[in-house]
């Protein structure tokens, strides 16, 4: 049973930051609720004011311009799954959208709060942190953006300070000869490993890689190491096994009820091989789609 | 600083937060204007099964995976057990009972019975609801797209593949191309 709380209905960004500051600890932001409620229903944390942001008009918008898209934190996973500017400038992200969760939590569950509660385990997090996406993140002092990959610092922690609220996650467009790959491994509701490469191709060598891994640790984060080593080279399969393996060892892993770091490095070190490889293959269609 | 916003509660609640206060909760449910005085925390599930008296939509995992909890929100399908009625307001609620119009069930109610869709019946009502959302926005859907559609709603007894089938059927019954039998 939930303990008693009220709800305020602010009508601006402005306003629900004021709100957090008036109330400190005593509040939180409610937006889909999905995360939330099931805390406060379990007993895990207890918030006497919830702000309710979707009272806050022009927080779900989706748009692409200047070679950035554009997402608003209000947006649900089904609407950005089924939203006609992700599916054109960001199918990959489209696509992932589509296999979060369930049809109701997808329906309520916003890509902010995916972001905000920072529970390890989450789709989104993995590729914006591949794809250098920044965060926006307003309060009554004012707007900051902050590059997804810092925004997460451990398991349910993030860099917002409490009166921040989350407006809107930053993409930009992957230029030209560049494609992006996203895998995902999950025995459970929620996925267990989730990796995303981004590659951009020049005459056949790779000019700039990028590796994230997600889920398997405290929080998502880029694989530098692994980059630097593709950097330069020439795409084949031995390279990207290589680099996998190295991906295996280098990522942040803990230990899960049901997943050791063993399975977990090997499952990175799977996904990592894939994703890479169809990343390149995207970048180039027509020079390597045929092997 | 307070005394500056302008929301709903800020002015009568104390700053704890834990004291009784009630809101207004306007909604339709199955097509009836329903206007009721409900605490914030109250769950849509609590609402629909202990003050309406509607218990097709139950409880079993409280924590959005199991799907026999689901009702239509303005059409989509939530988990009741753990969405606030306070989400209803000034909108509609779908449950099963509201399926079944002068006697006569819903064409999908009827597919699942003439499929065998239903064993002991616990999951049966999220399953048609989540199968009315579908529906509506995907009239003829693949038996791929129903799979994913329906993967949240939970079954421990058909084994699922009846339940596809009814969906198929479902959706050439909506579109008169099948008698019912
Ligand atoms: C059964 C289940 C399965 C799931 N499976 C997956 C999965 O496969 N992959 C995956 O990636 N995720 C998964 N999730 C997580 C899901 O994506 C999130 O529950 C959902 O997106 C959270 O959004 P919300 O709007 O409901 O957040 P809420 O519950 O409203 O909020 C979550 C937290 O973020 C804060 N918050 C929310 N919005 C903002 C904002 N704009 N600014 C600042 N703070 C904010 C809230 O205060 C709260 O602390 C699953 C969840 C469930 C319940
Ligand atoms: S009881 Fe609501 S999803 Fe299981
Ligand atoms: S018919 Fe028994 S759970 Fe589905």
């Amino acid at each position: 049973m939930l303990r008693r709380f009220v709800i305020h209905e602010p009508r601006a960004v402005e306003e629900a930051s004021a709100l957090l500051e008036a109330h400190g600890p005593e509040a939180a932001i409610y937006a889909g609720g999905t995360e939330l409620l099931v805390v406060m229903k379990e007993g895990l944390a207890h918030f006497p004011h919830l702000i309710n942001i979707k009272t806050i008009p022009g927080l779900d918008t989706i748009e692409a311009s200047d070679g950035m898209l554009r997402i608003g934190a209000l947006a649900t996973h089904r609407a950005i799954e089924r939203s006609p500017v992700v599916r054109d400038a960001a199918p990959v992200l489209a696509e992932l959208e589509a296999q979060i969760a369930n049809i109701r939590v997808r329906s309520t569950g916003t890509i902010g709060g995916n972001l905000c509660f920072a529970e390890p385990h989450s789709d989104p997090a993995t590729l914006l942190v591949a794809w250098d996406a920044t965060l926006r993140l307003t309060s009554r002092r004012g707007t900051r953006d902050i590059p997804a990959e810092s925004f997460f610092t451990g398991l349910l922690e993030t860099a917002r300070e409490h009166d921040e609220v989350l407006t809107e996650i930053r993409i930009p467009l992957p230029p030209a000869r560049a494609g992006t790959a996203y895998e995902r491994f999950k025995t459970h509701e929620r996925p267990t490993a989730t990796v995303a490469a981004v590659v951009r191709l020049n005459g056949g060598t790779i000019e700039e890689a990028r590796l994230a891994v997600g889920s398997v640790g405290p929080r998502p984060h880029r694989l530098r190491g692994v980059e630097a080593m593709l950097t330069g080279q020439r795409p084949d399969a031995d390279l990207f096994a290589a680099a996998a393996e190295r991906a295996a060892a280098d990522a942040e892993v803990i230990e899960e009820r049901f997943e050791s770091v063993d399975y977990k490095r090997h499952l990175v070190q799977v996904l990592s091989a894939r994703a890479l490889a169809t990343a390149t293959q995207r970048a180039h269609p027509r020079e390597t789609g045929g092997d | 600083m307070i005394d500056r916003l302008d929301t709903r509660e800020t002015e009568s609640v104390p700053a704890t937060g834990e004291a009784a206060t009630t809101i207004r909760l306007e909604t339709v449910v199955n097509g009836r204007p329903v206007s009721a005085e409900i605490e914030p925390r109250t769950l849509l599930l609590d609402f629909l099964r202990d003050r309406l008296g509607l218990t097709g939509a139950k409880r079993s995992c409280d924590v959005q995976v199991c799907g026999v909890c689901t009702v239509l929100l303005d059409g989509k399908p939530v988990s009741a057990c753990s969405t606030l009625a306070y989400e209803a307001h000034g909108r509609e609620v779908l449950t099963i009972e509201g399926l079944a119009r002068f006697g006569e069930l819903h064409p999908i109610q009827q597919a699942f019975m003439e499929r065998t869709a239903i064993q002991c019946g616990f999951c049966t009502p999220g399953m048609i609801l989540t199968t009315k959302a579908l529906l509506d926005e995907n009239p003829r859907p693949t038996r791929e797209e129903i799979a994913a559609y329906l993967g949240g709603n939970l079954c421990r007894c058909t084994g699922y593949w009846m339940i596809i089938e009814a969906v198929e059927h479902a959706a050439r019954l909506m579109a008169g191309e099948e008698d019912r039998s």
